[in-house]
């Protein structure tokens, strides 16, 4: 067994729960990888990860792997993962959303949840389509591509997540493909040791769906396709908007600092405790 | 003291060891959010106003699995949006407490006026078949107690509960004396006491009720709203899943003794009984007195349980009254049950109203004496 695989076995959950869900070929796996080597990195104990997710293919993540594990409502996990935050500081909440989960179904939760700045990191699935229900177009499908309920074009501008959790306040955002593994690993491991609301989107192929309605072929010509148009953020720097159009810019979009909800409500706890008896 | 209704139930939410409120704010419930939001900083617990109703449950479950007691307050519209999370605290079994002052509807409705118009929705609202606790409140002493017995309930049995007040005990104002810490039977969810290896999150007890491990405490388990095994994986083998659902059932109908609670006011010799709840058990309680000075024997029963439903109350007044009245403001959701059980002995009057006014004594009395 290899050293990386070594470090995967050791957080898989080998009783019952094998083989998952997913199609052959599938990025999920990709990202489940990465997110176990950035936690084996950061060092965090088992007990102490929570992993929280939604609805959909993403959403089935957590059960293969030896944490606390929460499957929650579709679109609601960043709710769940909120109370257990402000519940049990000390635990560290991971949250794995797909596209439509993280901005149709779960898009109030999601902006409000950075607007907060709690101090959970979100790691979001994008495959531009809901896979697990038959490749009905989501908020990322780009316009003009095919779906099973676009049949005829998408008529609708795809979001854009990384930039929508920029402008809703995240303080730390983050994207890459599954083709790039280990530049995922390490916007992961950064999201997690970040204090505050995190992001990092993980492009991903459905070749299933996706790729299968709109003909881009197999998983591996699609990964090619993310390693084709990926650009990093200091080349997309000095890039004419043009040239990015069909571009997907990879790396840290945004590392600021801003209060963390925890640690400023432990602030209003002291005033609260202050007006005791007054 | 004078306490208001909304304040006696944030009152029994702290003795009862409440130490989270995730809520929306939502007439006429807000007056639980916002003193929560002075008192639980004081206490180390949380406040925190969320995005939505949906977000609201969201976050009380969550904090919940961490092992804090939890709680939210709505009204009808927020009420609706729950019953999404509702229905996942339900299946994976987590405590939580849910106070609903209801209000007119359907929809926007009547924001201030008081209904009782929520009571079946509190029953079936959620989708899938599934048990139901709700608890109603008809004095300001009852809010207080009954969102203690909530927490109980919830901790004990690993479920939901709802308590179901109206506008009119929300907010009426009543000399309240509270009792001594002491005195207050408080449960706490049993935790497992085996080692993290033999723990089985979901498994079948002769109570029906699964030991709970919080998240961080070194019991790391699967908790999804997906039907799951006795490991809390998720399962489509038909040898699991009725099991599970049966069980999710039986835990509460084993227990419907300690769960169901009702109070008899002159039963005895009564020939009609009133079967009311929150605040028009109030006026039933009058309407009985002046029943009985004008000579026609009635009696109430007061039901303080609304689901799991009181049959075995009912049942024993329907034995001794040739005629039940039962007045409710929302179009007959209990009456109906009243019928259901009734076997025909007795005749089941009703008495609706749904134009945001109370039901008055004198109503009830003019009721009376139609079908007497």
């Amino acid at each position: 067994m290899g050293e990386v695989t070594k470090v995967i076995y050791k957080y898989l959950r080998h009783d019952k729960k094998f083989p998952h869900v997913w199609c052959p070929g599938c990025g999920i796996g990709i990202m489940l990888g990465a997110l176990i080597r950035a936690i084996d990195r950061v060092g965090l104990e088992k007990d102490e990860v929570v992993l929280v997710s939604g609805i959909g293919c993403s959403g089935r993540l957590p059960v293969y792997v030896d944490f606390n594990t929460l499957h929650t409502t579709h679109g609601r996990a960043l709710t769940f993962a909120t109370g257990v935050k402000l519940a049990k500081p000390s635990l560290k909440v991971i949250v794995i959303m797909g596209d439509g989960d993280a901005v149709a179904i779960g898009g109030n939760h999601f902006i409000h949840a950075a607007r907060r700045n709690i101090d959970v990191t979100s790691i979001i699935l994008n495959n531009s389509i809901y896979g697990m229900t038959g490749g009905q177009y989501s908020p990322t499908t780009p316009y003009g591509m095919r779906s099973s309920t676009t049949v005829y074009s998408n008529i609708e501008q795809a979001f854009k997540i990384s930039e929508l959790a920029v402008t809703a306040g995240a303080v730390f955002v983050g994207r890459g493909t599954v083709y790039q593994a280990k530049l995922l690993d390490s916007l992961i491991e950064k999201a997690i040791l970040k204090p505050g609301f995190s992001v990092v989107e993980v492009i991903a192929h459905c070749h299933t769906q996706y790729g299968r309605q709109n003909r881009l072929g197999n998983a591996v010509e699609m990964m090619e396709w993310q390693r084709d148009h990926a650009v990093t953020v200091e080349k997309a720097a000095s890039m004419a908007p043009e040239g990015l159009q069909d571009k997907i810019v990879i790396g840290v979009l945004v590392d600021k600092e801003l209060p963390v909800y925890q640690e400023e409500y432990e602030k209003i706890r002291e005033r609260a405790k202050a007006t005791i008896g007054r | 003291m004078l306490l208001q209704g909304n304040e006696a139930v944030v009152e029994g939410a702290l003795v009862a060891g409440c130490r989270f409120f995730a809520g929306y704010p939502i007439t006429p419930a807000s007056e639980i959010s916002e003193i929560l939001s002075i008192k639980l900083p004081r206490l180390d617990g949380s406040f925190i106003q969320m995005e939505d109703e949906i977000a609201s449950l969201g976050a009380v479950i969550g904090a919940s699995l961490a092992g804090v007691k939890s709680m939210t307050a709505t009204s009808g519209p927020g009420f609706s949006l729950m019953q999404e999370n509702l229905g996942f605290a339900i299946i994976a079994e987590v405590p939580c407490v849910i106070v609903n002052v209801m209000r007119g509807g359907p929809s926007t409705g009547l924001p201030t006026f008081p209904s009782q118009s929520d009571v079946m929705q509190a029953r079936w609202g959620t989708h899938g078949d599934h048990p139901a606790i709700a608890l109603s409140a008809s004095t300001v002493r009852e809010c207080y107690e009954m969102t203690v017995k909530a927490f109980n309930l919830s901790e004990k049995f690993r479920t939901p509960v709802v308590l179901l007040m109206d506008e009119v005990v929300a907010h009426m104002r009543e000399k309240m004396v509270l009792s001594d810490e002491e005195e207050i039977e408080v449960f706490n969810r049993v935790k497992p006491t085996v080692p993290p290896e033999w723990y089985i999150p979901y498994e079948d007890t002769p109570g029906g009720v699964p030991a709970m491990a919080n998240f961080g405490e070194g019991y790391r388990y699967h908790v999804t709203g997906l039907t799951h095994d006795v490991r809390g994986f998720p399962t489509s083998r038909p040898d699991e899943i009725g099991p599970f659902i049966a069980r999710l059932h039986r835990k509460i109908s084993q227990h419907f003794s300690e769960i169901q609670m009702a109070e008899f006011f002159q039963t005895e010799d009564a020939e009609i009984t009133i079967v009311a709840y929150g605040c028009v058990a109030r006026s039933a309680r009058r309407a009985m007195i002046e029943a009985r000075e004008k000579g026609i024997k009635v009696g109430l029963l007061k039901l303080v349980t609304i689901w799991p439903f009181a049959r075995a109350a009912v049942e024993r007044v329907l034995q001794k009254s040739r005629i039940l009245l039962v007045p409710e403001m929302n179009m007959g959701q209990i009456s109906r049950e009243v019928k259901r059980v009734n076997p025909g002995v007795a005749k089941v009057f009703t008495l609706n109203k749904v134009d945001g006014t109370i039901i008055t004594p004198d109503e009830i009395l003019n009721r009376i004496t139609e079908v007497s």
